[in-house]
């Protein structure tokens, strides 16, 4: 009846204001010493996981590929310190897929990969496959192969490169540490992302919370009208591809399409900046900077770390624990993923560690009390609550007027409900019911 | 690493606002209207107040035992209804009726249909509804306000039982406003009302949308039928009903869309049964007729989803 007559607007006053609390905002990136071993999973990315390219007893050197697939969406992986394979194994990653793991014994050496040489870039296609062969994959979180995204079925329908640079979790400071650290990398990565995306047009989103790094861009681009530096008012979830499009260019992201569908391509900061990286040295991503912090950390820090280093050894390195934590997340506090144990390995996509103690609050669920909250919170204009009772009630019908597959499970409503309903949960649950029927 | 972790699903991180919080919030804000119906009809009424807000947490308590449940009296909820039920009755009745009353409200309005936030009707109004239909006489025989200073209990009729009737004398706007006037115990004072309903919106606990749209409602057409406005919004249940029960969670709509829909047609069916039904009073029978009404306001008023296709 009236839903017809609106437009199609997001929820203006959505999202939540969480405590930023980014305390390593000024601590600048320390490398970690080179760790004894590293176990690296061969599914670090969205699309087709890798199959082992070496064998026990191979030596490999830094940069060196150990992992590839023949799949399109996929990216390969690559050696992250130089040394013996010791093991082809397997393991169930903390989201639940398991996969192919390569373990190799450190030498202590990080001897360079002879292969790793500046790619010879002269055209489009020269790009892409460099772009392939650097492993890159979205570091904001996703792990979406970058070569993929850089590769829109119709170039001419883009019109807009947006640089993700919001940063919108609470504790994470890595793609900051990255801008303030690496201004120069992102710099000209991004110029040279819209160079072969072949737009002239390019947003810079920084959360205001960051004025440093917006002061800086903002002079660093000046001699460029094409690429504008946003201030995005610092709330959760603006740094949310969907949110972040509608934000910087008032384009909707229709369900069931992709950015380029709207004319974008979204890359993430540290995206941009590695990417440029490997077009300067052909040292593909294996190494990562990681926010470690929360209440049970001694000395919160960000840290650079060799893809496949165990997170207990980095948390080690951060003068371990203060006090037994309650939790340990891979990211950050309201999309991280909890683990059970610290022996899981450091992935590409991984941008934080929290050891989480005094922050820990254990609730119960309670009824619904229909307080509408989780409407209001949900930057989707989702109504979380008719989703959680037609998902209990498994009204397939139902549940389908409420599309909870436009959900990107921020997690805003499950943390403004007063009830402690876990919305987020049933609602990814409520997806996987609607798709099978 | 000796203590085990613990393992959720995401959010990791709460807001620290809890059911029990928002419900003493409300309690909170009934607290104005409560000492005021202290003052104005004795300790009476606090007695009444409080024997309803009791045997509501008893029946809930009882309830959930009977029933094998989780009980959930410490979400507050059920003291809320028993203080908005006190509120809704006048000084004068047995305190066995009360009882009935509280137990209509809890156990067959609120739990019979599920609880917390499953009940498709105001317990606490269904409560007095019931009350009113079977015991029609001790539901309106009012005290006089300050009646306990004097040495026999006299009667007298509320405002709004003159205006029906057409005789007697209308109370002065500033006895209104301070609620020395018959009435339910809480729906006098439209001074604690009104306290009441700004630590609501401050607090964030309600949509102001609402109480204006129901109150604004019956200030305009009581206007244009030639009655007295402002007589009209404060006399009978309307700002209790408005502030209180029109503002329920569970039974009132969603969206700002659906709540001024609900706001404007109790709006009319109370002035309507004022005006030409038989009662004096339909500030009660606006809410319920609304209540079961909402499934529909928030079906219409729901918003398309973002980057959703055609519904």
């Amino acid at each position: 009846m009236f839903g017809k007559k609106q437009q199609n607007h997001i929820n203006k006053r959505g999202g939540v204001h969480v405590a930023h609390n980014k305390f390593t905002a000024e601590s600048e990136s320390v490398r970690m010493p080179i760790p004894a071993q590293v176990v690296i999973p061969l599914r670090q990315h969205i699309g087709a996981p890798c199959t082992a390219r070496v064998k026990v007893g191979d030596l490999v050197k830094v940069g060196q590929l150990i992992g590839d697939s023949e799949g399109f969406v996929s990216a390969p992986i690559h050696a992250s310190v130089s040394g013996k394979v010791t093991k082809i194994g397997e393991m169930v990653m903390p989201q639940g897929l398991s996969c192919e793991t390569v373990t190799i014994e450190s030498d202590g050496q990080m001897e360079p990969y002879e292969g790793v040489t500046p790619p010879k870039i002269e055209n489009r296609q020269d790009f892409l496959k460099a772009i392939r062969s650097s492993g890159l994959v979205g570091l904001g979180g996703a792990g979406f192969p970058t070569h993929v995204k850089l590769n829109p079925k119709d170039l001419d329908k883009i019109d807009y490169l947006i640089v993700n640079g919001a940063e919108c979790e609470p504790y994470i400071t890595s793609d900051y540490r990255e801008m303030m650290e690496n201004s120069r990398y992102v710099y000209n990565g991004i110029l040279t992302a819209m160079k072969y995306l072949e737009v002239d047009k390019a947003i810079f989103g920084i959360e205001d919370n960051k004025p440093k790094a917006i002061e800086l861009f903002t002079q660093m681009f000046q001699d460029h009208p094409g690429v504008q530096v946003m201030a995005l008012p610092a709330y959760y979830p603006q740094g949310a591809e969907k949110v972040l499009i509608y934000k910087t260019t008032g384009r909707v992201v229709k369900e069931g399409q992709l950015p380029m569908d709207a004319g974008v391509v979204v890359m993430n900061v540290t995206s941009v900046s590695v990417m440029h990286h490997y077009i300067q040295t052909g040292m593909p991503l294996v190494e990562k900077r990681i926010t470690v912090d929360g209440s049970a950390v001694k000395e919160p820090k960000n840290v650079i770390v060799p893809i496949g280093t165990r997170i207990g050894d980095v948390i080690e390195f951060c003068g371990g624990y203060k006090t037994p934590p309650r939790k340990l997340l891979m990211g950050g506090p309201m999309m991280g993923t909890a683990l059970c144990d610290d022996n899981f390995p450091v992935i590409k996509n991984n941008n934080a560690i929290l050891a989480l103690d005094s922050e820990v609050v254990q609730t119960q669920e309670r009824a619904c009390m229909r307080c509408g909250r989780c409407v209001r919170a949900c930057p989707m204009n989702l109504m979380p609550l008719n989703i959680d009772k037609y998902y209990h009630a498994r009204n397939v019908e139902d549940l389908k007027r409420y599309s909870p597959q436009l959900c990107m499970e921020c997690g805003c409503c499950s943390y403004v409900c007063p009830s402690k309903r876990n919305l987020t949960q049933t609602i990814k649950l409520a997806k996987g019911l609607v798709s099978q029927k | 690493m000796e203590k085990k972790l613990i393992v959720t699903p995401s959010p990791h991180l709460k807001a620290p606002k809890t059911t029990s919080q928002v419900m003493l919030d409300v309690i909170i804000a009934l607290m104005p209207a409560v000492i005021a119906a202290g003052i104005i009809f004795g300790l009476r009424a606090l007695v009444l107040i409080a024997v309803c807000a009791m045997s509501c947490v008893v029946f809930e308590y009882l309830f959930c035992v009977l029933l094998k449940k989780p009980n959930t009296t410490s979400d507050l909820s059920a003291v809320v209804t028993g203080v908005i039920l006190g509120l809704n009755l006048p000084v004068t009745l047995p305190i066995w009726m009360a009882v009935i009353g509280a137990f209509i409200a809890i156990v067959v309005v609120k739990n019979l249909f599920g609880g917390l936030g499953q009940n498709f009707a105001n317990p606490a109004l269904v409560g007095r509804i019931v009350l009113m239909v079977s015991f029609a006489g001790q539901m309106t025989r009012w005290a006089e306000p300050f009646y306990y200073k004097a040495s026999e209990v006299v009667t007298t009729a509320t405002p709004l039982a003159v205006v029906s009737a057409g005789e007697g004398t209308l109370p002065s706007y500033l006895d209104m406003f301070l609620g020395v006037r018959a009435g339910s115990l809480g729906e006098t004072c439209v001074l604690a009302l009104l306290i009441g309903f700004v630590w609501l919106v401050a607090r964030r606990i309600i949509s102001p949308i609402t109480p204006i749209a129901f109150v604004g409602t019956v200030f305009v057409c009581s206007w244009l039928l030639g009655l007295d406005p402002l007589m009209s919004i404060m006399s009978g249940g309307l700002l209790l009903g408005a502030i209180f029960m029109a503002t329920d969670y569970a039974t009132t709509p969603i969206m700002p869309a659906g709540k001024l829909m609900f706001g404007i047609g109790a709006g009319l069916l109370t002035v309507l049964i004022r005006n030409f039904a038989g009662y004096p009073e339909g500030v009660s029978f606006g809410i319920l007729l609304m209540n079961i009404l909402t499934p529909y306001f928030d079906r219409w008023t729901t918003k398309k989803a973002f980057g959703g296709g055609e519904k």
